[in-house]
């Protein structure tokens, strides 16, 4: 970053020693290698602080200048090769010789659907695979990509645990006549006329930015109690208001993306609320999970093991119903938990 | 940054049976930083503001690696831009006043759903037909127990960069789904362990290729050049390659 906010140089223009490596200053062991969750919100700090850069000043500076100078430009090509080029093609910029503008973006939040130990979830007979469950990523996400998760649970969980529920499972032939079928299918007309019939002002897009702006300022990288409160009243309101005046065109019977759009962001209003409220209920620090107030003097995550050392699973008790809290210990066997620290 | 006005003529069309035809618009304030999608987006929020239908088109990951994004905008495939899928597309490519055409892909294995939404599961269907490795259930492989050569890693690896988006098929006079069929039995042939069903492979899916309606390859070659992937058609030799050892073997 610049040192001084406002400095509009070219970061080509901009001397050694007017330059602030924030990351390498604050951790100087780990520089610009600490987990994502620290980079994410230290990167966000400065941009607060309004010493972002760029037309938007959200983004900081990732200069390869001494990777490209230690390395050459083809061990860069042949590691980071198609993400240069991705990024070239939206900023129109060359990463090889411009530094590049970075900034956090959520595209990945820890926790699921509650599973048991063979991946099933509280129905019988549905199994959740993958990210979409709750059971390894807690205080960050491991290994950086969904590779991780969706091998362990493709390769090694699931081969065994669903021939074991399919060979031992009653499973009862069953049809579309079904009270429980008939019951979901007219559910969701009704819910599809709801949508389409409101007629309201608002477009589907207006309310997911706006409940996407509630939730990456209160309920992402950096927390407080007074922010998570708002952010559970805001989207209550916001809710309320989608019901009333939420314009979603075309008809139920042809393809319509926008109804299917709508559906989902209703049931975004729902997950946000339920996030917020989580994340209110611990006070603590852990990670990712970030408290604001509970943090170190040097700014680092303060866990509580004696209060928090669980999960917490959520019980769905109906819709506008507050929902119930379950926890489930978490046992370490052998690992100590401690204090991590980057400096 | 500059904001543009454009001109857009889009094919609308309400279902597989309907006729469709071009409408047109205009649409002031583009960024040149929006991607060609966003620009639909931007489009779309101001069709349903005045009380109209949105345009359909497919889309999902907008980083160019879902294969989900399509469009044949001016003519092309994808767009102007080389080795570029259109959500990857920038507007900064177009300028102030420009008139664009945006169609569906078309070919008898794609028929248009509604808008420029078109049914690619002939696709799915040609990769159920062959495009897999069987395995037997028991523990997984050890990682490393099939050396692969480098080598053959790469080119498999390029093979397999393809993200069955279509555009092969779009760009081809003869709508052949050449190129894809190419890549998926590539990336397999070139593997030791896609080695012991290639024969099989091969013949399936072609044959499902040509059941679906995609004509035949005569190597104009437009499918490479609209690829955003950037496929070779040496897979295609490949392809063809594979086949005829497995039709007389």
């Amino acid at each position: 970053m610049p040192k001084k906010e406002g400095d509009n140089r070219a970061p080509g223009q901009i001397p050694e020693n007017e330059r602030d490596y924030y990351l390498e200053r604050r951790y100087p062991s780990f520089g610009n290698l600490v987990p994502r969750d620290v980079a994410s919100r230290n990167a966000k700090y400065v941009c607060d602080e309004g010493r972002g850069v760029g037309d938007t000043k959200l983004a900081v500076y990732l200069d390869f200048a001494d990777a490209i100078k230690r390395l050459g430009e083809d061990t860069i090509r042949d590691r980071y090769g198609n993400l240069f080029e991705m990024y070239q093609r939206i900023t129109a910029d060359d990463p090889y010789k411009v530094p590049m503008r970075i900034y956090p973006a959520v595209h990945y939040t820890m926790g699921g659907l509650w599973v048991d130990y063979n991946l099933m979830s509280t129905i019988p007979g549905l199994f959740v695979l993958g990210e979409a469950n709750f059971s390894d990523h807690g205080a960050n996400r491991l290994g950086a990509s969904a590779l991780m998760q969706g091998l362990a649970d493709g390769y090694f969980v699931i081969p065994y645990t669903i021939g074991d529920y399919l060979a031992s499972a009653d499973l009862p032939k069953t049809s579309t006549e079904d009270a429980a079928f008939q019951t979901s299918e007219n559910e969701i007309r009704d819910m599809t006329a709801k949508l389409l019939g409101i007629k309201g002002k608002k477009t589907v897009t207006e309310f997911h930015r706006e409940l996407g702006m509630v939730m990456w300022d209160k309920v992402g990288m950096s927390r407080t109690k007074e922010g998570l409160e708002e952010a559970v009243g805001r989207i209550k309101e916001l809710r309320k208001e989608f019901w009333e005046n939420v314009r979603v065109p075309g008809n139920p019977s042809q393809l319509n993306k926008n109804l299917e759009f709508a559906g989902r962001v209703a049931d975004f209003m729902e997950l946000g609320e339920l996030m917020a409220r989580d994340a209110l209920e611990r006070n603590e620090s852990c990670g990712g999970h970030f408290r604001e107030e509970y943090q170190s003097a040097e700014g680092e995550a303060v866990r509580d093991d004696e209060q928090f050392t669980h999960v917490a699973a959520w019980e769905f008790t109906g819709a506008e119903q507050t929902p119930k809290r379950h926890t489930e210990a978490l046992a370490f066997e052998n690992v100590k938990l401690t204090q991590r620290s980057y400096k | 940054m500059s904001e543009m006005t454009l001109k857009l003529s889009v094919w609308r069309q309400e279902n597989a049976a309907d006729a469709g035809k071009m409408v047109d618009y205009t649409l002031p304030g583009v960024s040149e930083h929006m991607s060609f999608l966003e620009m639909l987006d931007v489009l779309n929020e101001k069709i349903i503001a005045e009380g109209g239908d949105p345009i359909e088109f497919d889309n999902d990951c907008r980083e160019g690696i879902c294969g989900m994004c399509s469009l044949v905008i001016n003519g092309i495939a994808h767009g102007p831009e080389k080795r570029t899928a259109t959500c990857q597309l920038h507007m900064r490519h177009f300028k102030d006043g420009d008139h664009i055409t945006i169609e569906p892909f078309r070919a008898e294995g794609f028929p248009v759903i509604r808008d420029l939404t078109v049914d690619r599961s002939s696709f799915d269907r040609i990769i159920a037909a062959g495009g897999y490795v069987s395995v037997n259930t028991g523990n997984a492989p050890d990682a490393n127990a099939v050396p692969v050569s480098k080598e053959a890693a790469d080119k498999a690896m390029d093979a397999a960069a393809c993200i069955g988006c279509g555009a092969c098929v779009a760009a081809c006079p003869n709508a052949s789904a050449a190129l894809f069929v190419g890549a998926k039995i590539s990336q397999y042939a070139l593997q030791p362990q896609g080695d012991p069903e290639r024969a099989r492979r091969a013949q399936r899916m072609v044959d499902q290729m040509d059941a679906e309606g995609f004509g035949a390859c005569s190597n104009h070659a437009e499918c490479e050049a609209v690829c955003p992937k950037g496929i070779s058609i040496m897979n295609i030799a490949r392809m063809r390659r594979e086949y005829l050892k497995a039709i007389i073997s």
